[in-house]
């Protein structure tokens, strides 16, 4: 009886624990491999190197941030916080893309704000010209390919 | 004394540049053709005269003669000798005399054309060409000058000056820097030339369609002219940009092709512009319609090329503050905002008589069609564009928030970075919806196309299509992403097959063998179906991009000798680590590890790690297996330093990748079979021809 009782609390407090957000981080306070490390470090950007991202930068101060980033999954940080982190100690440079704040706002806005405003304004004039009278095209080798091709081929049948 | 010689040639060839300006304009101004001819004669002896330069230049690199500055900054004793030579474009102030030789020898190529029919366009392309000429020899001269000697003063200084300084002697360092390594490799060493002649082509469509709107020409002649300058342009940019993507595979070590890195941008953004133009020129041959488009196109082009060379070499995309410092930078900007205002005034100028000649009368109409390829070309223009000049802005606009403290959380001055992350996202529908609409648009007819007579024409392979993707369902694929790709590249892959077949049916109905069929289909239309061999190119490069993008695997791992990794059916095994040096001035560490697929032994790969004593710069060189199914690469990272018992290695699978490859040879050959020179028929004559699909095509 008392093992029965002693089998089933050690079941709950597992189950207890693997529900929470603190059993996660106690999971990757063992040692994070280096494939969770490289899955942080590729969406950060050497703060030194332009242009490399981390967990492909071969200098030996991106190998120590790769490290850094090893101590902070240890440490229990969420992969969110270690953007936070690195961003609020190196610049938000750091980051594959910039946060969705403040004028950082405009990369996200403008292109599809151009790229809809050049359809909208195609659509409507392909619609207006459509409508025009039809016109004297003038004719077009292309179609006389076309047109000949389409004999040849109905010919053959 | 070869320098000095170099240095005169330089010289000479901008003055004869600014003459021809002059001379080409007076010219123009006065009527006397005599004054356009001598303007022409100048243009044309600036080549022989920057071959000379460059060629004192080379001399002075492959004899090492490191009383120039830029002979110290890039070569050095242990280079070999072809490398010396390519030094030529390996720093700032040899790529420009180099980007200027190439630019005078189109300039020269076009100066010897007959100009008979295009007298009154004469005088501007001189001027265009020649003042671009006269402005990247000027900044050579003034900013950038390859000539510079080293000389020491008493007290020991040593700078780097033309002449030599009133008491200082020549200095001769004992040995140079090197070239930087990620330089030396074959593809690298291709490459700029190839990106550099894609550039200055762009130039010739650019200076023909300035003249025809100063001239105020509202015909398509300035286009049929440049139409094999601008292939040409499009041929060597797109081939470089390959070049590049494999530069990058082999060298930087990443296990990709294509990083979004904002040089890489740089050179694409006049590639998007000119491949848009390259399809909408089309409509105004064919319609003469989309003037105004065309001559926004070609100037955008021209611009970006212009840019792009500003942005890889002001400092620019490193810091504004580089920028400020950098002595060519405000000299390009300068430029770039003068020739796109002064095209866009002439433009809007000409804005009246370079009306439409006819009106849209189909939603579905080619001419539609391809007007819907732009506004997607342009789409990912403008991501691209505004994903390189955020960071600057970002940067920039800090003196705002300093400025207003109430709008300081806006502009905060932090500079942003625009990853590859937002570029993929961003252009991927686009990227898409440019794909299906390739496999749509050579069936629909110019001028009227109906929903039915394109559903006629593409019934076939809608349905052959169907059952590509039933067969990738089956084969076990379930990412929609990858089903929806995949289906594309087969849909439009069989339209463009089925339009090669029903004309090579046509050939064979009269007697041909099917090989002679589809030979004479070809090269009896060259254009069209050139035209359809760059979009197979293209299908297998995105079937590559597919495979790399969606499935790519990795993962890394310290081995201890004898121990496996896996990844996917692979596994590697680590068996030893050797280091040593090299004549050419490294220090090599590099692995042997051994490469097993389903358990079975595959290969053997020799990952490495190149150190360069003289740069102090160490590269990444992975081994590589390729198969057109996939690609093992495997990266050294990192080594224990003198037992070598274990090391850790970075393992990629990439599917499909080879396809990039694969594709990007069959879309040069398609410009190639495109461009190829074609004899002018006349109508008469080519109705006679024509008898038949393939004769006139």
């Amino acid at each position: 009886m008392r093992l029965l009782a002693f089998a089933v609390a050690a079941v709950l407090l597992l189950a207890a624990c693997a529900g929470s957000p603190a059993a996660l981080n106690s999971a990757l306070q063992g040692t994070p491999s280096a494939d969770q490390v490289n899955a942080v470090a590729k969406n950060l950007y050497c703060p030194v190197c332009a242009n490399v991202p981390l967990d492909v930068c071969g200098t030996a101060a991106c190998a120590q941030w790769r490290g850094q980033i090893a101590d902070l999954l240890a440490d229990g940080y969420s992969e969110q916080q270690v953007y936070d982190y690195f961003a609020a100690h190196y610049g938000q440079g750091v980051l594959a893309v910039p946060p969705a704040r403040g004028l950082n706002w405009l990369v996200y806005l403008l292109p599809p704000a151009v790229i809809l405003g050049a359809a909208l304004l195609l659509g409507r004039n392909l619609r207006r010209w459509q409508q025009a009278a039809p016109s004297a095209a003038k004719p077009s080798k292309d179609d006389e390919y076309t047109r000949q091709l389409e004999e040849e081929l109905k010919a053959r049948r | 004394m070869i320098a000095d010689f170099g240095f005169f040639a330089l010289l000479m060839a901008f003055l004869l540049a600014l003459y021809a300006c002059a001379a080409a304009a007076f010219g123009s101004w006065s009527g006397q053709q005599r004054w356009v001819s001598s303007a022409r004669s100048a243009t044309i002896l600036s080549f022989p005269l920057l071959t000379l330069a460059c060629g004192s230049l080379v001399y002075s690199l492959a004899n090492l003669d490191f009383h120039l500055q830029y002979v110290t900054q890039v070569t050095s004793h242990s280079m070999p000798m072809y490398l010396r030579v390519t030094a030529l474009w390996g720093g700032q102030a040899g790529s420009l005399l180099f980007w200027a030789w190439l630019m005078a020898a189109f300039t020269f190529a076009v100066m010897l054309r007959e100009w008979r029919r295009d007298r009154d366009l004469e005088p501007w392309v001189i001027i265009v060409t020649a003042g671009t000429l006269a402005f990247f020899l000027a900044l050579i001269l003034f900013f950038e000058n390859p000539f510079l000697r080293y000389w020491q003063g008493v007290t020991g200084t040593v700078w780097a000056a033309l002449w030599q300084p009133a008491g200082a002697q020549p200095y001769i360092p004992m040995d140079g820097n090197g070239l930087n390594p990620l330089l030396r490799h074959p593809g690298m060493i291709i490459h700029p030339p190839m990106l550099y002649i894609g550039f200055v082509a762009f130039v010739v469509p650019f200076a023909f369609a300035i003249g025809a709107l100063v001239t105020g020409r509202s015909d398509d002649r300035w286009i049929r002219v440049t139409r094999r300058w601008t292939l040409v342009a499009w041929l060597f940019l797109s081939l470089g940009l390959i070049l590049g993507s494999r530069w990058a595979y082999d060298v930087l070590g990443w296990g990709g092709y294509w990083g979004w890195d904002p040089v890489e941008i740089a050179a694409f953004m006049p590639w998007l512009t000119g491949t848009a133009f390259l399809h909408s020129v089309m409509i105004q041959e064919k319609r003469g319609m989309f003037k105004h488009w065309n001559m926004l196109l070609i100037i955008l082009t021209y611009c970006l090329v212009i840019f792009g060379t500003f942005l890889t070499r002001s400092g620019v995309l490193s810091s504004v503050h580089a920028f400020a410092q950098s002595a060519i930078g405000p000299m390009f900007f300068g430029f770039i905002a003068v020739t796109f205002a002064v095209s866009l005034a002439l433009l809007n100028k000409r804005w009246a008589t370079l009306k439409s000649e006819v009106e849209m009368t189909s939603l579905l109409s080619r001419e539609a069609l391809f007007l819907v390829n732009n506004l997607l070309f342009m789409g990912i223009l403008v991501i691209c564009f505004w994903g390189v000049v955020f960071p600057i802005v970002s940067e920039a606009s800090g003196g705002i928030g300093r400025a207003i403290p109430a709008l300081a959380h806006i502009f905060t001055g932090q500079r942003a970075t625009v990853g590859p992350i937002f570029y993929e996202s961003a252009t991927g529908p686009l990227w898409a919806a440019l794909l299906l609409l390739m496999g749509i648009a050579p069936l629909s007819a110019w001028r009227a196309s109906t929903a039915r007579t394109l559903g006629r024409a593409m019934w076939k392979p809608f349905i052959i299509s169907l059952l590509a993707l039933a067969a990738l369902l089956a084969g076990g694929m379930r990412q929609p992403l990858a089903l929806l790709a995949l289906w594309i590249c087969a849909f439009v892959f069989l339209v463009t097959a089925y339009e090669f077949l029903r004309g090579a049916r046509a050939r064979t109905s009269r007697g041909e063998t099917p090989l002679q069929a589809f030979w004479r289909l070809v090269a009896r239309n060259r254009r069209r179906y050139g035209g359809y061999i760059i979009h197979i190119g293209v299908i297998l490069i995105a079937v590559g991009i597919i495979g790399i993008e969606l499935f790519q695997q990795e993962t890394q791992g310290s081995l201890a000798v004898g121990e496996r990794m896996h990844l996917g059916s692979y596994s590697i095994e680590y068996e030893s680590l050797a280091e040593f040096e090299t004549p050419d001035g490294r220090l090599v560490d590099r692995a042997v590890v051994n490469v097993f697929k389903d358990g079975q032994p595959l290969t053997q790969l020799y990952p490495r790690r190149d150190f360069y004593y003289e740069s102090q710069q160490a590269m990444t060189i992975p081994g590589l297996r390729s198969t057109l199914e996939d690609d093992v690469y495997i990266l050294l990272v990192d080594w224990e330093p003198v037992s070598a018992s274990s090391a850790t290695f970075k393992m990629y699978v990439n599917p499909l990748v080879n396809w990039i490859w694969l594709g990007g040879f069959v879309f040069i050959f398609g410009t190639l079979v495109a461009s190829w020179p074609d004899a002018e028929l006349q109508p008469a004559r080519s109705r006679a021809r024509v008898r038949g699909t393939a004769e006139r095509a």
